[in-house]
């Protein structure tokens, strides 16, 4: 680890995390890691997806205990049991995901806990009002009385950041805090950070953006895989250099080798692909042999093209499957058609986590296992043993439930559960999100294998380096559109941010 | 070899509601010396057992695919008094041909009101909850009124020659006891050993999961219903002979004890799991229950009391077997 620049003296420190370590069912997840948080600074901490970051926050804000190591408030060893602890501390945490009660007003969500009372009474009043000012401070003219439900997923994320600033606070830890908003939404709060820096808070920002973080950090640090790699100012920091750090590993060890596509005959052709509230007037086109990548921020409607194709969700549009057009009501009519989506959410929507590893393995092919109207458990054993072997699934016995298996192996099982269905063209949406890097590599040489006998692949992913060394081409979405495509030498995390960002848009 | 293995392989949850059985009929003749005996245990408690152990098979599916359905007891009225109505209406031609006819109606009016149940609650999108509460009470009204607020009988010539199917028996067993076990067994293959079975279960646990997976959730349901239906129409079929009329007591309350019944088995509420023979454990238990308590005495306006202290007591206990997982 480099040496801390100390340009501040050292009674600026208002929290310092000190050689924190932490690992989640065996796998190790922040190693060591040291960060300081200084008064009147924003201190970005970047890294890909998995490299340890929202843990690290948890742990600042109380959510989760370290396994090892301590947090020092002014040079006090301080511990945090929850995160009313951490309030106390002055230490707040914008969260990535939304936590607010749909069905409450924005008020009581901001006062939720810890109500303003009259005598034995709610003063509504009195917390619509603070709410209002702190909304007005956040530079949106939404009411306070206003319903969570009815608002957009970026007003709900300004309502987050305004529960967050309630607090008395000293420490504001923000977790990628632009990823669902517009903007000029962000430029709000961009001076919202500026002002918190201007009371002498400390910011710690962690964002995926690194002309963000550029932009509006002091301090950089990189974590990877668990690590930190580099403390920098960030004035001695481009952009691309921030890259480099994140990715680190030599990436021709990570990603098998990209077959050659020549031009092989169209295995899906989708044109004019509308998918209501999420996707507007997607067309591409996908050949046999190819690994097609989606690339865009969260929310930009990736998920929900390929669910709308995949016919889980209502969508409009033409699909054309071996040059024929084809109809998809329903997941089992694009099974049919040879297509299969194999779900980002593997924990809520892949696999029945109570249930055995060899029911998981054949449930979405259950008729190819059954003879005579009865399950053969003989054939389905005879898969599983398969599976194992094809998929190096590591598991101490079949009757292991599937949510006892490590991330990477609950991966692999989902993967060969759908094979079973006999795909020809095949979606991966987010295949290694929460997989450790050992099981990573394998996940990608499982795909391109299938691309090399020929089967069509998309992988949507938000890891840049993912698409860039996997792919052979990838399309990149912004709020609901494709934005542009890029392969060959122009596939580089700068020309996709360029397009995911909307900064930029060209014909595909 | 080693104990890990044997305790997976022996699964305490699985085996709970016939060890409490057990229990419960050594308790039984402990205190009676007429409990133990074939006229009472299985000539009286097992074939009156019989409907609710039907039902709460059926009852079994539509729990295990995360459905509920409280109609059942005002189905099993509405079924009977249709049926009674029909056999009535054909007295002059009474023969086994009319019984067998009036039969397939009782199958037919069950699935149909299962199938009600049952599109309303996916095509509608309504909880299982709200819509069978619906039912339960438009089939319980409809049955009072085909009764006219009254009762509906047979003629005492047609209730003997329908009469042996309730009260006859095969190698000494009583017909419904026999029915019961043939109807366990059509379910337990169908849930534990064909892919609908295995697709019920996942609908009960996770929704989602069985959709990502190709399956049709709302056509798992509805078949949850419709045999839910059926088996309430087979009960009718036992039911009717038993005495020959109908009246606005039918089936009252015949929906809590169908739903403890597969709730003490071992099924959870929630889905994602289904016991067939322990749903069959669990009626014969609640019955045994009463009939111990029968004999010994106790005030029959407080065995109501002493069953549901026992129900929660058996619930309790599978809740803190549940926690070793």
């Amino acid at each position: 680890m480099k040496p801390t620049p100390d340009k501040k003296p050292p009674e600026m420190t208002l929290l310092r995390a000190e050689h924190i370590s932490m690992s989640f069912s065996g796998v190790e997840v922040l190693k060591d890691v040291s960060i300081a948080c200084r008064a009147g600074e924003v201190h970005a901490i970047i890294g890909e997806n998995g490299a340890g970051k929202s843990t690290l926050m948890k742990i600042l804000g109380g959510y989760l205990s370290p396994k090892s190591g301590q947090l020092t408030e002014n040079g006090k060893i301080i511990t945090l049991q929850s995160p009313s602890a951490a309030e106390v501390h002055g230490i707040v945490l914008v969260h990535q995901e939304i936590l607010l009660a749909p069905d409450l007003t924005i008020a009581q969500n901001i006062f939720l806990g810890r109500e303003l009372t009259r005598g034995p009474f709610v003063n509504d009043r009195e917390m619509n009002a603070q709410a209002n000012v702190l909304l007005r401070g956040l530079s949106t003219d939404i009411d306070a009385d206003t319903k969570v439900s009815n608002l957009s997923i970026a007003n709900r994320q300004l309502v987050q950041i305004a529960r967050a600033l309630s607090v008395p606070h000293r420490v504001v830890i923000f977790d990628e805090p632009t990823a669902s908003l517009t903007l000029v939404e962000s430029e709000a709060l961009f001076k919202v950070i500026a002002s918190l820096k201007a009371q002498n808070c400390a910011v710690v920002y962690i964002s995926h953006r690194l002309n963000e973080v550029k932009r509006i950090s002091d301090i950089v640090t990189v974590l990877r895989d668990g690590k930190v790699v580099a403390e920098r100012l960030t004035s001695e920091l481009e952009p691309s250099e921030m890259a480099r750090l994140m990715v680190g590993r030599e990436l021709a060890q990570l990603y098998p080798p990209k077959q050659f596509v020549g031009k092989q005959q169209v295995a899906l052709e989708v044109d004019d692909f509308n998918v209501p509230g999420f996707v507007r007037h997607a067309s591409f086109q996908l050949r046999y042999g190819e690994i097609l990548g989606f690339a865009g921020l969260v929310g930009a409607g990736r998920t929900e093209l390929f669910e709308g194709i995949a016919g889980l969700r209502p969508a409009m549009g033409r699909i054309m499957r071996d040059g024929a057009e084809i109809k998809i009501a329903n997941f089992h009519q694009a099974e049919t058609a040879g297509i299969v989506y194999v779900t980002e959410d593997r924990k809520g929507k892949g696999l029945l986590l109570a249930s055995d590893l060899v029911m998981n393995l054949t449930l979405a092919a259950t008729r190819k296992f059954s003879r005579f109207l009865l399950m053969q458990s003989g054939a389905e054993r005879e898969a599983y043993r398969k599976a194992v072997s094809e998929f190096d699934i590591r598991a101490k016995s079949s009757a292991m439930l599937a949510g006892q298996l490590s991330g990477g192996n609950q991966q692999k099982l989902l993967f060969a559960k759908m094979m079973t269905m006999g795909p020809k063209v095949v979606i991966f949406d987010e295949p290694t999100r929460g997989v450790d890097i050992g099981a990573k590599g394998q996940i990608y040489e499982f795909i391109a294998g299938l691309a090399a006998k020929g089967m069509a692949v998309v992988v949507i992913s938000s890891e840049m380096p993912e698409l860039i060394g996997l792919c052979h081409r990838a399309i990149v979405m912004h709020g609901g559109e494709i934005a542009g495509e890029v392969a060959g030498d122009q596939m580089t995390e700068q020309e996709i941010v360029v397009l995911a960002t909307g900064i930029a848009r060209k014909a595909a | 070899m080693n104990f890990q293995n044997i305790m997976t392989r022996f699964d305490l949850r699985t085996a709970a509601p016939f060890i409490a059985l057990t229990i419960l009929i050594l308790m039984g003749s402990l205190v009676h010396p007429n409990f133990l005996t074939f006229g009472n245990l299985v000539q009286n408690v097992a074939t009156r057992t019989s409907f609710i152990a039907i039902i709460a098979v059926g009852a079994t599916f539509v729990m295990a695919a995360g459905g509920l359905d409280l109609s059942v007891g005002s189905m099993t009225a509405f079924v009977a008094s249709a049926m009674l109505i029909f056999l009535k209406s054909q007295e002059a031609d009474a023969g086994v041909g009319l019984i067998a006819l009036s039969m397939i109606l009782a199958l037919g009016l069950g699935a149909a009101c299962g199938t009600i149940n049952g599109a309303v609650t996916t095509v509608g999108r309504i909880e299982p909850f709200i819509v069978t509460l619906g039912t339960m009470v438009i089939l319980r009204s409809l049955s009072t009124y085909l009764a006219n607020g009254g009762s509906i009988s047979i003629s005492p010539d047609l209730k003997d020659l329908y009469g042996p199917v309730y009260k006859g028996a095969i190698l000494g067993i009583p017909i419904p006891l026999l029915t019961v076990f043939v109807i366990a067994i059509i379910g337990s293959v169908l849930l534990y050993r064909t892919s609908f079975g295995r697709h019920v279960i996942a609908v009960g646990s996770n929704e989602d999961v069985a959709r990502y997976s190709g399956i049709s959730v709302s056509r798992i349901k509805l078949a949850t219903y419709i045999i839910q239906g059926i088996c309430v129409g087979i009960a009718v079929t036992l039911y009717v002979p038993r005495l020959g009329s109908a009246n606005s007591a039918t089936g009252l309350y015949w929906e809590l004890q169908a739903i403890t019944a597969v709730v003490v088995g071992g099924t959870p509420l929630r889905g994602g799991a289904g016991r067939i023979w322990g749903t069959v454990a669990g009626a014969f238990f609640l019955e045994i229950i009463g009939n111990i308590l029968t004999l010994s005495n106790v005030n029959v306006y407080l065995i109501g009391a002493v069953q549901g202290t026992i129900i929660i007591v058996a619930m309790l206990v599978q809740r803190s077997l549940g926690k070793r997982v």
